[in-house]
């Protein structure tokens, strides 16, 4: 500012083309300072909610790669998107919602392109129930466990697709009644009811099993 | 008291109560259920995130896909260079064709031409013959009529 002033004292009309060049690139540099802020913005949030979206996509495919592509899929789609985001609802929801978007999409692709392989890489049931933490209990109760918790694979892949979605986000992601709304884009009444018909289905498996 | 007053802390109405009680009334052994599967999804996708990377088989699926892509466009092109060249090939034989047609028509009509025109001269030569042996004059009528009886002329 300070040699602004100085060159508004020389000389008044090549001074004024000066302070407007100085303002553009004032601007400029704010601008690109913006930039920097929203894409360190952005690098925190991928950052803090990578992993339960990874979590909620590897639950809901059971396959690795494609949660993977998946993953990456809606953070670059929520890079595009990141100017309009206005915070509404909060990051984590936001970019749930975009993740079961892909997810949904990505089914009905398979489905429309059926002269592909219908195999996936979707991992067995045995195979993703080993992942239990040892804690504290027997050699034996853990054995018990990881039954249930096979169990209860079985049980969510017999769900439909958006009963799956809700059961998901309420026990392994512990999103509230609003939230999974939020994120699913449905009314927390619809919420409720295909949360009781999953979690009935659920129980009704694991007692008749029992 | 009207009925959204009855609403409790939680927010939810009276009716929205049997619900939620059917969803959240848990026993502890189910309960235990659900928390062993949130703890092994959430082991694994940890796992999942830190194991190292590995893409040997999708890179062998790939540079199959690559090499069937390359081998197709190959043949593609192969056939519409081989089937462009038949069909110039083609082109060329019926042009000729043609040109041989149309050259034995115009020998024809050319044979045609000369043909009638010979024709013509003939009839035109027996029509000055008749016409010459008209002229013959009165006077030598007699004579013309011994040389055809002597058989001189």
């Amino acid at each position: 500012m300070r040699i602004v002033h100085t060159v508004v004292n020389l000389h008044p009309v090549r001074a004024s083309t000066w302070v407007m060049a100085a303002g553009t690139a004032l601007k400029e540099i704010n601008m690109a300072t913006a930039d920097e802020i929203a894409a360190e913005e952005f690098s925190r949030v991928v950052e803090r909610h990578r992993p339960q979206i990874f979590r909620f996509l590897l639950s809901s495919t059971r396959d690795l790669d494609l949660a993977e592509t998946l993953t990456q899929e809606c953070f670059l789609k929520a890079h595009r998107n990141w100017g309009s985001f206005r915070g509404e609802s909060s990051a984590m929801t936001w970019l749930m919602r975009i993740a079961i978007n892909l997810q949904k999409d990505h089914w009905r692709n398979r489905r429309m392109q059926f002269w592909k392989t219908t195999r996936t890489n979707s991992v067995d049931l045995d195979e993703a129930s080993e992942w239990l933490p040892s804690g504290e209990s027997s050699a034996e109760q853990q054995l018990l466990a990881k039954e249930r918790v096979k169990q209860v694979w079985q049980s969510v892949k017999g769900l439909s697709e958006r009963q799956r979605t809700v059961f998901l986000l309420r026990y392994v992601e512990e999103q509230e009644l609003s939230e999974i709304a939020e994120a699913t884009g449905l009314s927390e009444g619809t919420v409720k009811a295909h949360l009781s018909r999953a979690v009935a289905r659920v129980r009704l498996e694991l007692g008749g099993k029992r | 008291m009207s009925w959204t007053d009855k609403k409790k802390e939680n927010g939810n109405t009276p009716l929205e109560q049997p619900v939620l009680r059917a969803v959240d009334a848990t026993d502890e052994e189910f309960e235990a259920t659900l928390k062993d599967f949130r703890n092994s999804v959430h082991a694994w996708s940890g796992a999942a995130m830190s194991r190292p990377r590995t893409v040997k088989t999708e890179i062998r699926h790939r540079s199959w896909r690559l090499a069937a892509g390359w081998a197709l466009g190959c043949v593609l092109v192969a056939g519409g260079v081989s089937g462009g060249l038949l069909e110039q090939h083609h082109r060329q034989d019926l042009v000729r064709i043609a040109a041989a047609q149309k050259a034995a028509a115009e020998q024809k009509q050319l044979e045609e031409q000369q043909e009638k025109a010979k024709v013509s001269d003939e009839v035109l030569l027996a029509e000055v013959d008749s016409d010459v042996s008209r002229d013959v004059p009165s006077a030598m009528e007699p004579l013309a009529q011994l040389m055809v009886d002597d058989g001189t002329k």
